[in-house]
């Protein structure tokens, strides 16, 4: 079935100041096959993929390609092998059009360095068709949604005719459509002879488009198997050493008093009426298909966006809609989903960051107490099973699933009232998934308000007391102990998407 | 069903219209400081003095397409004001001392694109940031003048040198023409060859720009030598048009050139910007400082205002931004 290897890595070591990141890992791509590579938050996969797209070079071992060894230095030369890595975190410029992203840095001239646009454009034009894509070459890419802005990734190693296109992480922030897209452009590619590499967290895609499974643990290969002969169990053990039981753990129901009650909360254009409360002790699951608005509900509740309407009464009295710094004083918190834009400040440590909303509580008259900043972070790191050499590393070098985990530490810190949890487990790996969920329960039989909204359905089943369904800016349903099923949920997010489609065609006629 | 059809293309108009609209506040302002000096000064609205505007307009004005070049790169040039003084200053001693006035404007310009060389090379060689490297050359170049002069003023011996620039388009300056003629050029450059628009890319994301291939320490340093050769221009231009050569000239003319290219609305942070803007930016300065003199106002309050300006300026474009986004 697949064809023969293209890319082979032998015995290579990366190391980085207080990391051995890659010890002597072997690795291969054959043509039309769909590799995956997995393994725990900080395992080494994107290290491993960037000495493929030469941004890193190996401390030891070689690459082999097309049967002769070679030297990946630059990203120049790993994209004039054929060889194209789609970041995790993607890497656009986003004032330039989609056509002088997918070319950038060998646009076509008319000779004297004078621009051709008009190849440009027809060039970038026919790559994006041969996608189907939705969105036209001129386009400025800061304007595309994420799913276009990768699409406009995979256009360049369509572009470049790509042998090996590595996909790291690609479907963290996809919708369910744009997912199945993405599987079908992948299996265009594969058809084409293609090597794939695919990293990802998701059990379920490992096993829908993988051929053969590699599994990387601290940076150390664990093996590779064909997907066939892999179950879950089985991959799970190789990346964490151990089965896990159970994958989900939920608070014992002990519910207080009311915390926070929304009344007709609008926001024109994203979501309207929107009404619900929380209990002391309470998770509430706010599940719905990426898109429909959950992550704007939660960020009018902490403030970042203005609601048009609405009512809110915390702890039973009514208060004004807040700032992000008022909704932190009160107690009511948010985890954003995405890491780099909200999250964090990738310039700074890790003990840094936890605190940084909170230093009122790490201060005395404005002078830092670096003692307890420190404890807080070693708390958190051991809870939370951090990768990181110390307190002052860097964010930006730890691996996404590791920033993504700084990104909770840093509101569970200071004890709020209502936490806000937006994708908690997005690139998270399955071990660190369940602390994550244990955690959830941990604080709740507190006695902490938490709102976990998650497109994951096992996820928010799992840790849920109650769940309130949502779809295209509506909450649409709500159920609790026996109704709480996959097929009650799937089936209100889709009943509501049918009535309104329908009902679209009828004001159409 | 005409009508949902009109519809969006009638928004799509307006859409424009408004787009259009926030991106040249500038000229909105310009516009405005025009309308109010006309109404306040009976000498504003005069040919001969919009004429006199644009000719003391072109000096900054030069400094600030260079200077556009390098901010949409991500970087800045604080050494432009001395790279002009040391040309305006050469210019004329190499000429006293027997040059002809040709040859001497050549290596006038030569020197300052060698200055510019060397702020790229240093910035693109050492990494440091071109605000610690030009900074250092500020001071380096500007003691250099104060070497090459003595600390004295030079004074053209040959008249006719100052008569060179002496060619005029109906009332507009050759000096004006440059600066036009410079401007249209340099928005081609930027929009229309390579190196031009992989400016953009490499201010924009230097990561995507470097991980694509772009040599970006070598386009740096072209920008930078571009930069160093335009104030050079500017400061023959000078020599010409003023016939000394002041071992203080030009001094604080870095800030604005950079404060008409912010007013114009290039990003400081590099990846946006246009010579239009800059255009625009250069007017309004030239303006707005033309109008105040014509009031005779006193100097300290003039600096004063232009700050004000500034601010006003730059507090325009941040409440257009955040018109734009809660329009989305
Ligand atoms: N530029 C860097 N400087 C220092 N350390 C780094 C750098 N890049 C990665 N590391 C470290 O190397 C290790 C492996 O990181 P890598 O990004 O490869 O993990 P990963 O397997 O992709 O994890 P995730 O699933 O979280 O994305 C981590 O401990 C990380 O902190
Ligand atoms: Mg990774």
């Amino acid at each position: 079935m697949a064809g023969e290897t293209i890319l082979s890595i032998e015995g290579v070591s990366k190391n980085f100041p207080g990391v051995r990141a890659l010890k002597d890992v072997s690795f291969d791509v054959r043509a039309g096959e769909v590799h995956a590579l997995m393994g725990e938050n900080g395992a080494g996969k994107s290290t491993l993929m960037k000495v493929l797209a030469g941004l890193y070079r190996p401390d030891g071992g070689r690459i082999m390609h097309k049967g002769e060894e070679v030297d990946i230095r630059t990203p120049l030369e790993a994209r004039d092998r054929g060889i194209l890595l789609i970041h995790q975190e993607l890497s656009l410029s986003p004032e330039l059009s989609v056509a002088e992203n997918i070319f950038l840095g060998s646009w076509p001239t008319k000779g004297l360095g004078i621009l051709n646009k008009r190849k440009l454009n027809s060039d970038a034009g026919r790559v994006l068709d041969a996608l189907g894509c939705d969105f036209r070459p001129t386009t400025r890419v800061g304007t595309l949604s994420i799913a276009r802005k990768q699409m406009v990734e995979i256009a360049r190693a369509q572009a470049f005719n790509a042998s090996v296109v590595i996909f790291d992480e690609p479907t963290a922030s996809l919708t369910d459509t744009e997912k199945e897209k993405l599987f079908s452009i992948i299996a265009d590619l594969k058809a084409r002879n293609v090597g794939i590499v695919y990293i990802s967290h998701k059990m379920n895609e490992i096993f829908e488009i993988t051929d053969r499974v590699t599994v990387l643990r601290d940076g150390v290969l664990q093996g590779t198997v064909n997907t066939a002969d892999a179950t879950v169990e089985t991959l799970t053990r190789m990346m964490i050493g151990r089965a896990l039981d159970s994958f989900f753990t939920r608070a014992r129901s002990n519910f207080g008093a009311e915390v926070l009650r929304v009344e007709g909360m609008a926001k024109k254009g994203l979501f309207e009426n929107i009404s619900f409360s929380v209990r002391e002790g309470e998770v509430l699951g706010l599940y719905g298909l990426i898109g429909a608005g959950r992550s704007e509900v939660a960020e009018t509740l902490f403030g970042v966006r203005r609601a048009d309407a609405g009512r809110l009464f915390w702890k039973g009295g009514e208060i004004p809609f807040p700032t992000p710094r008022q909704a932190i004083d009160l107690g009511l918190c948010l985890a954003p989903e995405s890491r780099k834009e909200q999250g964090l400040v990738i310039g700074m440590g890790g003990r840094e960051n936890i605190t940084l909303p909170h230093l009122g509580l790490f201060s005395r008259l404005g002078i830092m107490n670096r003692e307890r900043e420190t404890q807080v972070f070693t708390r958190y790191r051991e809870t939370l099973e951090i990768k990181t050499t110390g307190p002052s590393q860097r964010v930006g070098n730890l691996s996404g699933g590791n920033q993504q985990k700084f990104v909770l530490a840093k509101w569970l810190c200071n004890k709020p009232r209502l936490l806000i949890l937006d994708e908690p487990t997005r690139g998270i790996d399955v071990g660190s998934k369940s602390v994550i969920h244990a955690l959830i329960a941990k604080l709740a039989e507190e006695g902490l308000a938490v709102i976990v909204i998650s497109s994951e359905m096992p996820e928010v089943l799992g840790v849920s007391h109650r769940i309130l369904t949502m779809s295209e800016g509506a909450f649409n349903g709500e159920f609790t102990g026996e109704a709480m099923t996959e097929e009650n949920l799937i089936d209100a997010v889709s009943r509501h998407r049918e009535s309104s489609s329908s009902r679209r065609a009828r004001t159409a006629a | 069903m005409t009508q949902s059809l009109t519809q969006p293309a009638l928004s799509g108009h307006k859409g424009m219209a408004r787009t259009i609209l926030l991106r040249s506040h500038i000229w909105l302002f310009l516009l405005a400081a025009c309308v109010f000096f006309s109404v306040v000064s009976p000498y504003f609205l005069t040919v001969n003095n919009l004429a006199n505007v644009l000719t003391q307009s072109a000096f900054i004005g030069i400094l600030a397409i260079g200077m556009t070049l390098v901010m949409i790169n991500g970087e800045i040039d604080l050494s432009v004001g001395a790279t002009l003084a040391l040309a305006c200053a050469l210019a004329i001693g190499l000429h006293n001392g027997g040059a002809s006035a040709p040859v001497a404007i050549a290596a006038a310009l030569l020197a300052g694109t060698a200055m510019g060389l060397l702020n790229g090379s240093l910035v693109a060689l050492s990494g440091m940031h071109s605000f610690v490297v030009t900074l250092g050359a500020l001071i380096g170049i500007r003691g250099l003048v104060f070497v090459y002069t003595g600390g004295n003023a030079l004074l053209v011996n040959d008249f006719e040198y100052t008569e060179i620039p002496e060619v005029y388009l109906g009332q507009i300056s050759l000096t004006a023409m440059i600066f036009f003629a410079l401007v249209l050029f340099f928005q081609w450059f930027l929009t229309s060859t390579r190196h031009g628009r992989e400016a953009y890319a490499v201010g924009d994301n230097v990561e995507a720009a470097r991980d694509a291939g772009i040599r970006v320490g070598r386009h740096k340093l072209i920008n930078f030598t571009l930069c160093g050769f335009l104030a050079a221009l500017s400061g023959v231009l000078l020599s010409m048009r003023l016939g000394t050569a002041e071992p203080q000239a030009g001094r604080s003319w870095e800030l604005w050139a950079i404060i008409a290219v912010v007013l114009g609305g290039t990003r400081l942070k590099g990846g946006y910007g246009d010579m239009w803007r800059t255009l625009g930016g250069v007017l309004a300065l030239a303006v707005v400082q033309n109008g105040l003199r014509l009031l005779n106002t006193p100097n300290y309050v003039e600096l004063i205002v232009m700050g004000l300006v500034l601010l006003l300026a730059l507090g325009l474009d941040r409440i257009m931004l955040l018109g734009t986004r809660k329009g989305e």
